[in-house]
């Protein structure tokens, strides 16, 4: 694709917003705002709600992009962090807990366009690599990250000591690392 | 400290503890080495999750109301508030100078934020800590405050601190461990300045402000030019 040559790196569009490019920031956004925005809403399950987290975690990224370390994690995983917790914190807050949610089936995506190309294919290595994880292990993580549960509250809905279910979220996600690299997510 | 807070990583980087445990964690954290590696180690596979979320696809305007509220918060940029009489009682109608006078004072305002309720800006940061039992320390070296909220979120109070050049930025650092942590970058100007800090402040931490190169450092350059100790 000629139009690589010139692309910036995710890594390099959150340097350019630490030097206030808003240009880079809504570069940022068209890369990973419906992945950032499909998982708020996830969480949340309410349109303005998922709104108002996707464009604090923004915010939040125009404001510490200077403190971005490409050492310690690749840009999308960074910025996608502020977007879980913010989402997270909210949906606390309003305590509108979802009861057990499921990992969605692929819906359509815009055909044609690069970047919903490049999220569905991540998207399918992911799900398939959350459907390989033993459902003991899975089942902590997916109601941690999507629902918004604390441990002590995993531990009540799942009848399992807490001491279990750190362990269990800990392999699991040490699992999920291995299947994700094995399944060449990284170079998707 | 009854856990061992290593137990509490794949926790962390899930956002499944609650306040206290995340606050406990992000104490020790900027301590332990291998739990910064651990951790990431971890944020990956959780980040990945994302991609398989699949919500629906967001609003148009989403992308617009992102960039306008980038523009009008030039980052931890300073928000300008009124220039500030020197007589602290002429100012008090200003709700945002208002909050600027408690501080000064030293008195814990609880209902000041009335009108700024529903404002996102950071215009509003030193009354939503406020509000949050906030505590103010004095700047040691500049005139202002640091504002600490229970869960550690924070901002600082600074007036008249003299403008950055232009090459230059300042950059506020959390120091409760061995690594200090960048907390967010502002350039400074006439009149005071809120500065939200984009790192919480862990109780016995002290936040530092030194002048950088613009785009800011990754770790401080010295002299401190001011700070405060969290308490």
């Amino acid at each position: 694709m000629s139009r690589e040559a010139e692309r910036r790196t995710d890594e390099e569009l959150v340097e350019a917003v630490a030097r206030a490019d808003e240009d880079a920031l809504g570069e940022l956004y068209d890369r990973f705002g419906r992945v950032a925005y499909g998982l708020a809403y996830k969480i949340l399950q309410d349109a303005a709600l998922a709104e108002d987290a996707v464009q604090e975690a923004f915010l939040q990224i125009w404001r510490g992009a200077g403190s971005y370390r490409p050492e310690r994690a690749k840009a999308s995983t960074w910025l996608l962090t502020f977007v879980h917790r913010r989402a997270v914190d909210l949906v606390r807050r309003e305590q509108k807990r979802r009861t057990l949610p499921v990992v969605g089936e692929p819906e359509g995506s815009d055909p044609g366009a690069d970047e919903a190309a490049v999220t569905r294919s991540r998207t399918e290595i992911v799900q398939g690599a959350l459907r390989r994880l033993p459902a003991e292990q899975r089942e902590p993580i997916e109601l941690a990250y999507y629902a918004g549960l604390t441990q002590s509250e995993l531990a009540e809905r799942l009848g399992q000591p807490l001491g279990t279910i750190k362990s269990r979220m800990f392999a699991g996600l040490q699992r999920l690392r291995v299947l994700l690299a094995e399944a060449g997510y990284e170079s998707a | 400290m009854s856990h061992d807070p290593h137990d509490l990583l794949a926790a962390y980087a899930l956002d499944a503890l609650d306040d206290d445990e995340r606050e406990r964690f992000e104490r020790h954290l900027p301590d332990c080495e291998e739990c910064t590696e651990q951790l990431a180690l971890l944020r990956e596979p959780v980040a990945a999750l994302a991609f398989a979320a699949e919500g629906p696809v967001p609003p148009k305007e989403l992308r617009e109301r992102i960039i306008d509220g980038a523009r009008a918060d030039p980052r931890a940029t300073v928000i300008k508030l009124p220039r500030r009489n020197r007589a602290l009682g002429a100012v008090a109608a200003v709700a945002v100078a208002a909050a600027c006078l408690a501080i000064g004072l030293g008195i814990y305002a609880h209902s000041l934020s009335n009108s700024l309720d529903r404002e996102r800006s950071a215009t509003s940061l030193v009354e939503k800590l406020l509000a949050e039992n906030a505590t103010t320390r004095p700047l040691i070296g500049a005139n202002g405050s640091l504002i600490v909220a229970e869960n550690g979120r924070a901002g600082l109070l600074v007036c008249g601190l003299a403008g950055a050049p232009s090459s230059k930025t300042y950059e506020a650092w959390v120091i409760s461990g061995k690594t200090p942590v960048s907390a967010g970058l502002f350039r400074g100007g006439s009149g005071c300045s809120q500065i939200a800090l984009t790192q919480r402040v862990p109780k016995s931490a002290m936040v530092a402000v030194t002048l950088e190169r613009a785009g800011g450092a990754t770790s401080p350059t010295l002299p401190i030019l001011f700070r405060a100790e969290a308490t």
